[in-house]
């Protein structure tokens, strides 16, 4: 062995090192990641005898017991339905303030701005349980307590500013030039915008949409403070659920991360796209 | 039938000011070439006259009616963009069909149209595709085809070549020459390459710092510069300047040689690189850097301790070191103020 092959065999160590550390890092985020997930959809499709059971089969069993039992109790159907009109409500409403206030930022220059950018993230820097107990109040004192409505403008407020800046982002990926060919080709703004802009960003539009009904489905707080009859799932289980058998948690924790799970994963691509790093 | 008149036309963004007062006609079917370096305001005019910037003072006429205040689809335009804009969510056809159908055109004329400046451009056989699957030169022409379709009064293009690899915007340069004289528009085209605004244009009008320096065809601005920027900026390699001094009675020493010239207190000697010759007296050059280009010799020397080109015969081999002489064709010198740095004659 001759003494040039001494640092290049270190060098190879360090490299293998490297690759090992990174290798576990990414193990260890996965498992982070994915171990709760795992052990939520085991738990939630077997047995309710084999839920406190250890150790756990890689494969659950498929065992629907617990979670035809949970769609069974009494008021689930209710508060899922509740749930999905919140969302809806609310993924209306963010689509319709966010997307134009997403477009105005990127093709406008007006005062304040800056100013404008900064407080549409501000919004989520107040705490909901501050809020809750003026909110409450005010709702009770216009009627919109215990109401969709409601529920789905507080909702929209949480939403909002995840709309309006993935629209920023998207609608700033798109040329401006393809805008102003349109009109020099006859077309007015708002049809410019319609025949060309619209075209573009819909798929994006879509994904912000359902990343704000994601956010709405999740929210559990304004949702358990501000209904009572009317309760969405989040808010349903978290008050029936500490009293009920464990197996029934699991059951409910799967109905609820299921279609959240599903939607985040269809959007994924333009979620990046909000924080910058898509491909354009 | 489109005259443009560009009257007073300024424009300022906050404190910087893009364009001073421009005034310009361009008569009907002229191809305009604006030229400039960029940042010189020739984007911004073109922009004025397409109605996506709003002029800070000034009128812009198009066959004598007053646009200025009109959106771009009501002034008879149609623009190639630099990055050709041609919209991804439609196919070839549809692309060149889009402002037909903002029109309402009946269908059979819209295909007439979309065929028609299709086989013109030579993308007949790309109707069908998305713009994803054309290049760069390919999506070139499916801008220009839809400009003209829309069989407009005038053509505004901005720097419709830049993006094109070299070979091809030489292929483009002529072909669009030849479409748009056919079309028998009037043509405004942006560019910051001598060499297209010298082979494309009827007119050119020179621009630096906001203003038009400026407007002549092609061999008046390249013969007779009417300012030093212009012979600065247009030939390659550009004119050589050298400092003059006053001998009195309209003659002035330059280099050492005395040459007649205009009658004015101080002025300054150009001429271009081309109209220079060997010979037994002349500018004193020391060589410091010959390149044979094949049809002829550049040389770069130095006289009086300025830089200094010559285009020469290829058969002339000097060495780096030796020194020429290099007579000036007498007719083709030209003076400049030192101060307005316009023409002086």
């Amino acid at each position: 062995m001759t003494d040039a092959a001494i640092p290049a065999q270190g060098a190879a160590t360090i490299r293998r090192a490297g690759n090992r550390v990174f290798i576990a890092g990414t193990v260890l985020l996965v498992v982070w990641v994915l171990a709760p997930i795992w052990l939520l959809f085991v738990n939630a499709l077997s047995a309710p005898s084999e839920v406190t059971g250890f150790p756990k089969s890689f494969v659950p069993s498929f065992d629907f017991a617990s979670l035809s039992f949970f769609f069974g109790f009494a008021g689930v159907t209710k508060a899922l339905w509740n749930s999905v009109q919140v969302a809806a409500v609310t993924m209306v409403l963010s689509i319709a303030i966010g997307a134009p206030a997403g477009y105005a930022l990127s093709r406008f220059d007006f005062p304040g701005k800056e100013a404008f950018r900064f407080l549409v993230v501000m919004t989520r820097a107040f705490p909901l349980p501050l809020l809750a107990l003026p909110l409450a109040v005010m709702f009770i004192r216009t009627g919109l307590d215990d109401t969709i409505l409601g529920l789905a403008l507080v909702h929209t407020t949480l939403a909002l500013p995840f709309a309006v800046l993935i629209t920023f982002s998207l609608f700033s990926g798109i040329p401006v030039e393809l805008e102003e060919a349109a009109w020099t080709l006859g077309c007015t703004r708002p049809q410019a915008f319609f025949k060309v802009i619209l075209p573009l960003a819909a798929p994006g539009i879509a994904a912000s949409a359902v990343f704000a009904f994601v956010i709405s489905w999740n929210e559990v707080f304004a949702a358990a403070v501000l209904t009572i009859q009317n309760r969405t799932l989040t808010a349903f289980l978290l008050q029936s659920l500490d009293v009920s058998p464990l197996h029934l948690k699991f059951a409910g924790g799967a109905a609820l991360v299921l279609p959240a799970l599903i939607f985040i994963f269809a959007v994924r691509k333009y979620l990046f796209a909000m924080w910058g790093i898509a491909n354009r | 039938m489109a005259v443009i008149e560009i009257r007073g036309v300024a424009k300022s963004f906050g404190a910087f000011t893009a364009l001073h007062s421009i005034d310009l006609t361009i008569a009907d079917q002229e191809f305009m070439v604006l030229l400039g370096a960029s940042g010189c305001g020739k984007t911004t005019l073109l922009r004025i006259v397409a109605g996506l910037e709003t002029p800070s003072a000034g009128e812009v006429w198009i066959g004598g009616r007053r646009v200025d205040h009109l959106p771009p689809r009501d002034r008879g335009i149609a623009m190639v963009f630099q990055n050709y804009a041609v919209f991804p969510h439609l196919t070839v056809f549809e692309n060149i069909a889009f402002g037909l159908r903002m029109k309402k055109l009946p269908q059979a004329e819209v295909d007439r149209r979309v065929t028609r400046t299709a086989e013109l451009m030579h993308i007949g056989q790309l109707l069908k595709r998305y713009s994803g699957q054309l290049s760069g030169g390919q999506r070139q022409r499916v801008a220009v085809a839809r400009a003209l379709a829309m069989e407009p009064d005038v053509i505004l293009m901005d720097e419709p070549l830049s993006n094109l690899d070299a070979l091809l915007r030489l292929e483009m340069r002529a072909e669009l020459k030849g479409v748009l004289a056919a079309s028998k528009t009037t043509t405004i085209y942006v560019t910051h390459d001598q060499v297209e605004a010298m082979s494309l244009a009827d007119r050119i009008s020179v621009m630096n710092g906001g203003r038009i320096v400026q407007a002549a065809d092609p061999v008046e601005v390249y013969r007779n510069p009417a300012a030093r920027f212009v012979g600065s900026f247009i030939g390659n390699p550009p004119m050589n300047f050298l400092p003059a001094a006053p001998l009195g009675a309209g003659r002035w020493q330059v280099a050492g040689q005395s040459f007649a010239g205009p009658v004015a207190p101080a002025a300054e000697f150009a001429i271009r690189p081309e109209d220079l010759h060997p010979a037994e007296t002349g500018l004193a050059a020391e060589v410091r850097v010959v390149e044979p280009l094949g049809p002829h010799t550049l040389i770069t020397c130095t006289v009086a301790g300025q830089p200094f080109r010559a285009i020469l015969e290829s058969t002339a081999t000097p060495r780096p070191g030796d020194v020429l002489h290099l007579a000036p064709v007498p007719d083709r010198i030209r003076w400049f103020d030192p101060e307005t740095q316009k023409a002086l004659t």
